[in-house]
């Protein structure tokens, strides 16, 4: 089972997410950003970082990368594809899913474990999930405020296509100050799904806050043995 | 030689932390008469010859694809540059 990840100038977590997909089982395959084939591999994770500096808007400049060519095509016909923080800016510039990321509304950096609700676990990413699980995961990022029109949020929450909720204290707020505090969704067909938190640094006992990111990969490599 | 300057805005629903950044520090140098800022982005896009129809057009469809993006922005206007967007003429208006 072949999953590739996209290094872009300015990926940061590309080998941390072959090393996750390793430890889950799955052979990583390492994808570069100026080479438009994806060498038929069975998924693509599009990892984190700052892909062209970030200049112009987040994940601006690497939605129009010759490997972006090859990989939207191959998503709208049921590729599976997880965004990760940048990753997740790219597939929303690229408008494989709905909305926008502006920066954190509190204007600051932030790096911090990070309990989230699993809002749908029948997605390629999270079939491995129960519904309404917590899970814990990094959360690091400086535009990771997710905005989208009013009437686009209504059809996310209406066609259950949130996938992560940040859980948040009675009275308190979200950590970007996301509308709804939305923090992963998925497209219609559920192959596709981009998250701001990071699965690829909870993989292995000893570093990061649990073992949850895990379950991103496994579920992926079931979705691709089942397909 | 010449220059088409792209004006893109946030639109005006979304939250702008960095004019925010900017409207909060205005009052510690006594500029309280701001209610609001809300920061923008220019870009300059230069041609050899002259900015005709043509290169307006191709600099609007740049503008819509990627120089913005249209669930967060707008674009607020595309022209070519007039001689009073140099700076000394803006410094003397």
């Amino acid at each position: 089972m072949r999953i590739g990840v996209v290094t872009f100038p300015g990926s940061l977590d590309d080998h941390d997410a072959r090393r996750a997909v390793r430890i889950a089982g799955g052979e990583p395959v390492t994808l570069w950003h100026g080479d438009d084939s994806l060498h038929d591999v069975d998924a693509v994770v599009l990892p984190g970082g700052f892909s062209y500096g970030d200049y112009l808007r987040a994940g601006a400049i690497a939605r129009f990368a010759p490997v972006m060519s090859a990989l939207v095509p191959a998503a709208k016909g049921g590729l599976p594809v997880l965004g990760i923080c940048n990753g997740f800016q790219i597939l929303c510039e690229s408008h494989l899913l709905p909305g926008a990321m502006i920066q954190n509304d509190h204007r600051t950096f932030i790096c911090r474990d990070q309990p989230l609700r699993v809002e749908n676990a029948t997605t390629a990413w999270t079939s491995d999930f129960q519904l309404g699980q917590e899970i814990t995961i990094v959360l690091k990022n400086q535009d990771g405020q997710y905005v989208a029109d009013e009437p686009t949020l209504d059809r996310l929450e209406g066609e259950g296509r949130v996938t992560f909720r940040y859980v948040v204290e009675a009275g308190g707020r979200n950590p970007n100050g996301s509308y709804r505090d939305i923090a992963g969704i998925t497209n219609e067909r559920g192959n596709v799904v981009g998250l701001m938190p990071h699965p690829e640094h909870a993989v292995e006992a000893g570093y990061g806050p649990s073992l949850d990111g895990l379950t991103f990969f496994t579920s992926a490599l079931k979705s691709v043995v089942n397909a | 030689m010449g220059n088409v300057v792209v004006d893109v805005m946030l639109k005006s629903e979304i939250l702008d932390p960095q004019g925010q950044a900017v409207a909060f520090a205005l009052p510690r140098l006594g500029f309280d008469q701001f209610t609001d800022v809300r920061q923008g982005k220019r870009f300059v896009l230069t041609v050899e010859g002259e900015v005709t129809d043509e290169v307006l057009a191709a600099a609007r469809e740049a503008a819509e694809t990627m120089l913005s993006n249209p669930v967060i922005e707008d674009v607020v206007s595309v022209r070519a540059e007039s001689p009073l967007d140099s700076s000394s003429a803006e410094s003397q208006a």
